[in-house]
């Protein structure tokens, strides 16, 4: 039997962070095989959350998440420690290893999955290093970093184990348009280079469509957009344009839901 | 009234749910395949944090509450021209009690607090969960070597704090009140038993250092990722711990001490 060309498939997702704050009502989606996909929305639309669900640090309340077609809910704790070998994830913080150098952080995945020999452990490493431009680095503590250099420390790291898949955490926020420039061009370079399937979680909108192969545009708990970058940047649906062109008002609203503010301000004089 | 109970009630299934979660964390951190590549590093490495780092605070206190002790014991023994035994007043006070009461109290305060905020906020900058992200267990990377490195440095803390403050008292009783040398050391010598005192305060300072440790890797694992979620946890670290210390060590002197 072929394999499917999607690496994931969501079917029915249901997730919800209180009993009333639902983030996924019925979400459906398909992420293809060497391809790279943009998860793009406002904020606390549950885009890191999707992260989490398909790496299994979260339980979806009922539905399916299927990764290269294992169950990922169903897996045990060493079945989900096995598969996610085989997945990166850059964190939008870097979350690099304080205690450890840059170099010992990109070696660290190297040094607890592999025997290699410390030769080519340092190869491996240096050549990651000067792929994201930081072999020069290596030396340093992640505390003389900048916010911007971690990161691509991070990426380093996340990229060691050639990883079938990169969840890349907004990975633009925060960065000035050289480095989000860089950014850019390392993980197209990246895909390329190593065969990924990728997820760019972000909402800059420019950057992520500059790459990205096929973008789902999530809010209010559900998929309101998706399709290639053209299709979904020439979209009509009110909710997708208010994004993209990033409107402040609008089916997103800009307030967050209170009693009628005359009313408030009535209340106010009176007491 | 009705709000109150349903408060209770909410009270007692986290206060439940948070000892199951504690348990179950506990069990998965103690045992286990030990990772032989790197568990004896990170172990070693734990040690020399949590032990080594924590002797200048334990021997400080040891001296001076020696001294105190010595002080304090010479000053009601002369009265009834018994300050010969001052000896055993002192190691029997320090290797049943103080020594490892006084020694877990300082651990919890150097140590275990060190212990969850560090591990609170590897959380809070997603270093766990990078972690579980490459496929390595936390539990098994974090959490197992600080535990271990608690447990068997606080019986060899305690015993350091034991030592030097028989010293501290030495030096009051012996070289400054003028107690003589060899009653102080015969007198001692005479009255400790080694499984009566020296290994009871032995398994008391161990079964604090399980403890101390569990408490502290648990409250750094399980708090909030900010912070004021790792203030709290640090917080409630040295107050739990010092609890616990506080109850067990009535516990444990009933069962070693009380039943003659």
């Amino acid at each position: 039997m072929p394999a499917s060309t999607n690496w994931i498939e969501i079917r029915n997702l249901t997730f919800r962070r209180s009993p009333t704050r639902w983030i996924f009502k019925d979400v459906n989606m398909n992420i293809e095989r060497n391809k790279v996909t943009a998860i793009m929305g406002p904020s606390g639309c549950g885009k890191t959350t999707l992260l989490k669900l398909i790496s299994g640090q979260l339980q979806p309340e009922t539905g399916s998440i299927r990764v290269d077609g294992l169950e990922v809910n169903q897996l045990d704790r060493q079945g989900l420690l096995a598969l996610r070998r085989r997945m990166g994830m850059l964190f939008q913080s870097g979350a690099l290893f304080t205690d450890l150098s840059v170099y010992e952080n990109v070696a660290f995945p190297l040094r607890v999955h592999t025997r290699l020999p410390e030769e080519v452990i340092r190869d491996l490493v240096l050549m990651k290093l000067q792929a994201v431009g930081l072999r020069g680095a290596r030396d340093l503590m992640p505390s003389e970093l900048s916010g911007g250099m971690a990161r691509r420390v991070a990426l380093a790291r996340t990229i060691i184990l050639d990883p079938e898949l990169i969840m890349y955490d907004e990975p633009f926020a925060g960065q000035d348009p050289i480095l989000a420039g860089v950014l850019r061009d390392l993980i197209q370079r990246i895909n390329q280079g190593i065969g990924a399937t990728s997820i760019i979680v972000s909402h800059d909108v420019a950057e992520t469509a500059s790459i990205a192969d096929y973008i789902f545009v999530l809010a209010d708990g559900r998929i309101i957009g998706q399709g290639p970058p053209d299709e979904v940047m020439n979209s009509r649906d009110p909710m997708v344009r208010q994004f993209l062109q990033g409107l402040p008002d609008g089916p997103v609203p800009f307030h967050f839901p209170s009693s009628p503010w005359p009313a408030d301000l009535r209340r106010e004089r009176r007491g | 009234m009705i709000r109150q109970i349903r408060d209770l009630g909410a009270w007692g299934l986290d206060t439940t749910r948070g000892i199951g979660r504690a348990s179950l964390l506990f069990w998965h951190a103690i045992w286990g395949l030990p990772d032989l590549r790197s568990g004896p590093r990170l172990f070693i490495q734990q040690l020399y944090f949590v032990g080594v780092f924590s002797l200048i605070i334990i021997a400080v206190s040891g001296v001076l509450i020696g001294m105190v002790l010595a002080l304090q014991g010479y000053t009601v023994l002369v009265r009834f021209g018994a300050e010969a035994a001052l000896g055993q007043f002192v190691s029997l006070t320090l290797l049943r009690e103080l020594g490892p009461v006084v020694a877990a109290l300082l651990f919890v305060g150097r140590a275990g607090s060190a212990m969850t905020a560090e591990i609170g906020l590897m959380k809070a900058t997603d270093q766990l969960a990078a972690m579980e992200m490459i496929g390595v267990d936390p539990v098994r990377r974090v959490l197992r070597p600080r535990l271990w490195a608690g447990i068997v440095s606080m019986p060899l803390l305690a015993q350091v704090f034991n030592s030097v403050a028989i010293w501290g008292a030495v030096m009051v009783g012996v070289h400054w009140l003028g107690v003589d040398e060899g009653s102080f050391w015969s007198n001692m010598q005479g009255v400790v038993k080694f499984t009566d005192d020296v290994l009871n305060g032995l398994i008391k300072s161990v079964m604090f250092g399980v403890v101390i440790s569990w408490i502290a890797v648990y409250q750094g694992y399980d708090a909030d990722p900010t912070s004021e979620g790792i203030s709290r946890a640090t917080t409630k670290t040295v107050v739990y711990s010092s609890l616990a210390v506080l109850a067990m060590d009535f516990f444990l002197t009933a069962v070693m001490f009380g039943i003659n």
